[in-house]
């Protein structure tokens, strides 16, 4: 790790910046938080991983970049895009943003795609929408976006319809779409889960040459550690909706500090450690509204003091651009016993 | 054929006698055969049966002997030679009225399917996207109509408007687009949360573009079917409110109203059956026409009507 990556988060001119941002959804109950101030930034050519269980807030993290998040949902906080704030917006300020400022992929690629328009019209629709292109020039960049995603026989591939591609091509084509329009933001959430692991190698791949090479930054949303370690340099855990631990990657898996990142770690088939049983997380997240008080982890934490059941613990930096929410820190001086022979 | 040792000690099953094996293969052959919707004989009899009332409607002018509106013959003339049909009580000649009745019937038909058509499926696209307040408006609006039998509602309209082919036309189109407005608002709720419809909603997509660009193409398929099965329909009610006297007024060449004068001279067999057996072709060509479209556009509809 080389100390300008580590500080890159404290850099201002980050050109996506999430500071403090909370998200409240409407539920019987009231008001509770999905998203609990969070912050991280994201620069160009890189790629940011965002990780935890389901219901850690992370998609909901994702569409509040959109300010596409459930009706009556109320955010506080920043969101900057280049200096833009995109939570004072209004929805048509937004909806020139999305698709050409910011993009996503989705999880599924079966559903992602229209069944019925050609692929070619469904790349040349939002590149019209958004650059005003004509409808050649649309086709001939469609042409070539899909030649950067790698699809064989592109102009063929306009003609065709999603249910004539695979799985693995079908997200590909997801995300030439998703870069129809040149954003400079790509956000894939889950972009591997329904794929083949051999398959998701390729995506992953993609995703980390799109990053260099067009200077996209990439934030990717997965519950799978394995899928960060191969594409994102930095990496932010989420847990019920706050950061748990975020920094460099390799840190954070060869010396996870926060026990949750352990536990996600310690959750993870190893193909080296063969025999070894792998450890479960006792327990399940809790639900919206029933965020315990202190820790949000404490009741399923091992290393859980009586202190973590009433202190909520705020993200403090504990090494340049690393940030961890765990004032005990029990795995300070337990430096990966994984990596012990 | 040789049982492998180790294999499993019950009998093998009973291989089905080559007979029976043949006869399902070529049954399959048989249906993968099967002409194509559009080659089916019933859509091929539409297709010529409109088209030939098509080329009738258009040249009318050359085709048809007499003047469809001369009061020159004799009245009441059983069908002969001079006058294929025969003549009306007014000695007009039967036959060219029922060929300029077509200049009528026929374009009204396809304009009040595709004018419903087109407001039913804004409605029902507005009201199915966008919810709540309008849709509920929209779709008890509808639910008034429906509650109506069609043909009462079509008739009060058409009265309160004043008999005149023009408010018969705009009483049709109040009575048919309903359904139109349903169908599409089905198709948009469940097209609404699919997945592509949220990625063109993260791409920046509007309201209305979605409406066009997303869903469009998946209600298209359905409701040209519905319109060609209601071409039939309307053609029925509109030359049944001409037939009641609150159409196409006298001395207009209309098929409904030339029943209705039929059914004033009951002996005089003529007057009322050729313009009925005009209808009657009509409305079974486009039926004909619809079911074939049905069982192009929307094969699992088809499928399990065919069952």
């Amino acid at each position: 790790m080389t100390p300008d990556t580590a500080t890159s988060d404290t850099v201002t001119g980050a050109l996506l910046r999430v500071d403090r941002l909370s998200v409240a959804l409407p539920t019987r109950s009231g008001y509770h938080k999905a998203v609990d101030d969070v912050s991280f930034a994201v620069d160009a050519g890189e790629v940011l991983g965002i990780a935890g269980e389901s219901g850690s807030g992370k998609t909901i993290t994702a569409l509040s970049l959109f300010g596409l998040l459930p009706h009556g949902a109320r955010v506080t906080g920043s969101i900057r895009l280049d200096g833009t704030e995109l939570t004072e917006l209004t929805t048509k300020q937004l909806r020139a943003i999305r698709g050409r400022q910011i993009a996503m992929v989705s999880q599924d690629p079966a559903t992602a795609l229209h069944p019925i328009v050609p692929i070619g019209t469904q790349l040349t629709e939002h590149m019209r929408h958004h650059l005003g292109v004509s409808k050649a020039e649309a086709r001939s960049r469609a042409a070539d976006l899909l030649q950067t995603v790698r699809i064989p026989d592109p102009e063929r591939a306009l003609r065709s319809y999603a249910g004539q591609f695979s799985g693995g091509m079908r997200q590909r084509i997801a995300i030439a779409v998703a870069l129809a329009a040149e954003p400079r933001v790509l956000v894939a959430d889950e972009p591997t889960t329904a794929l083949d692991v051999t398959v998701q190698a390729g995506i992953l791949r993609l995703l980390d040459r799109l990053c260099r090479d067009r200077g996209l930054a990439v934030i990717v949303i997965t519950h799978d550690l394995g899928v960060m370690s191969a594409t994102a340099r930095r990496l932010c855990v989420m847990y019920a909706g706050r950061l748990a631990e975020a920094g460099p990657t390799s840190e954070l898996l060869a010396r996870p500090r926060h026990p949750y990142t352990r536990g996600l770690l310690d959750a993870l088939p190893h193909p080296e450690a063969t025999g070894a049983p792998l450890v479960p997380i006792g327990g399940s997240p809790p639900s919206l509204g029933r965020v315990p008080d202190g820790c949000p982890f404490h009741p399923r934490c091992r290393y859980a003091q009586p202190s973590c059941a009433t202190n909520r613990p705020e993200p403090e930096p504990i090494a340049p651009g690393h940030l961890l929410a765990c004032p005990p820190d029990p795995l300070r001086a337990a430096v990966s016993e994984r990596e012990a022979p | 054929m040789t049982i492998p040792a180790g294999a499993p000690l019950d009998p093998p099953p009973a291989l089905p006698s080559s007979g029976s094996v043949e006869r399902r293969w070529g049954r399959r052959r048989r249906r993968a055969a099967a002409p194509p919707a559009w080659r089916r004989p019933l859509a091929l009899i539409g297709v010529a049966v409109i088209a030939a009332w098509a080329v009738i409607a258009i040249f009318a002018p050359l085709i048809a002997p007499y003047n469809p509106l001369a009061q020159q013959f004799t009245i009441l003339a059983p069908p002969s030679a001079a006058h294929w049909f025969g003549t009306d009580e007014l000695g007009r000649d039967v036959f060219s009225r029922v060929l300029y009745g077509a200049r009528i019937t026929l374009p009204l038909g396809v304009i009040l399917v595709i004018s419903a058509m087109i407001i039913g499926s804004l409605l029902g696209g507005v009201a199915g996207y966008f919810g709540g307040w309008t849709d509920n408006a929209l779709m008890r609006l509808a639910d008034l109509v429906f509650a109506f039998p069609g043909i009462i509602l079509a008739l009060a309209i058409a009265a309160a408007l004043g008999p005149q082919l023009r408010n018969a036309v705009i009483a049709v189109i109040v009575v048919s687009w309903p359904s139109y407005s349903r169908l599409v608002r089905s198709l948009v709720l469940s097209a609404r949360s699919a997945q592509y419809v949220v990625a063109s909603r993260l791409l920046g997509a509007s309201g209305p573009r979605i409406l066009f660009t997303d869903i469009r193409p998946n209600a298209a398929g359905p409701v040209l079917v519905l319109a060609a099965l209601d071409i039939g329909n309307a053609v029925l009610l509109l030359s049944g409110l001409s037939f009641l006297g609150l159409g196409a007024q006298p001395p207009t060449a209309e098929w409904g109203a030339m029943v209705a004068e039929g059914t004033l001279n009951f002996n005089d067999w003529w007057v009322g059956l050729f313009p009925g057996l005009a209808i009657l072709t009509v409305v079974l060509a486009f039926n004909f026409i619809g079911d074939a479209l049905r069982d192009l556009l929307d094969p699992r509809t088809a499928r399990a009507m065919r069952l």
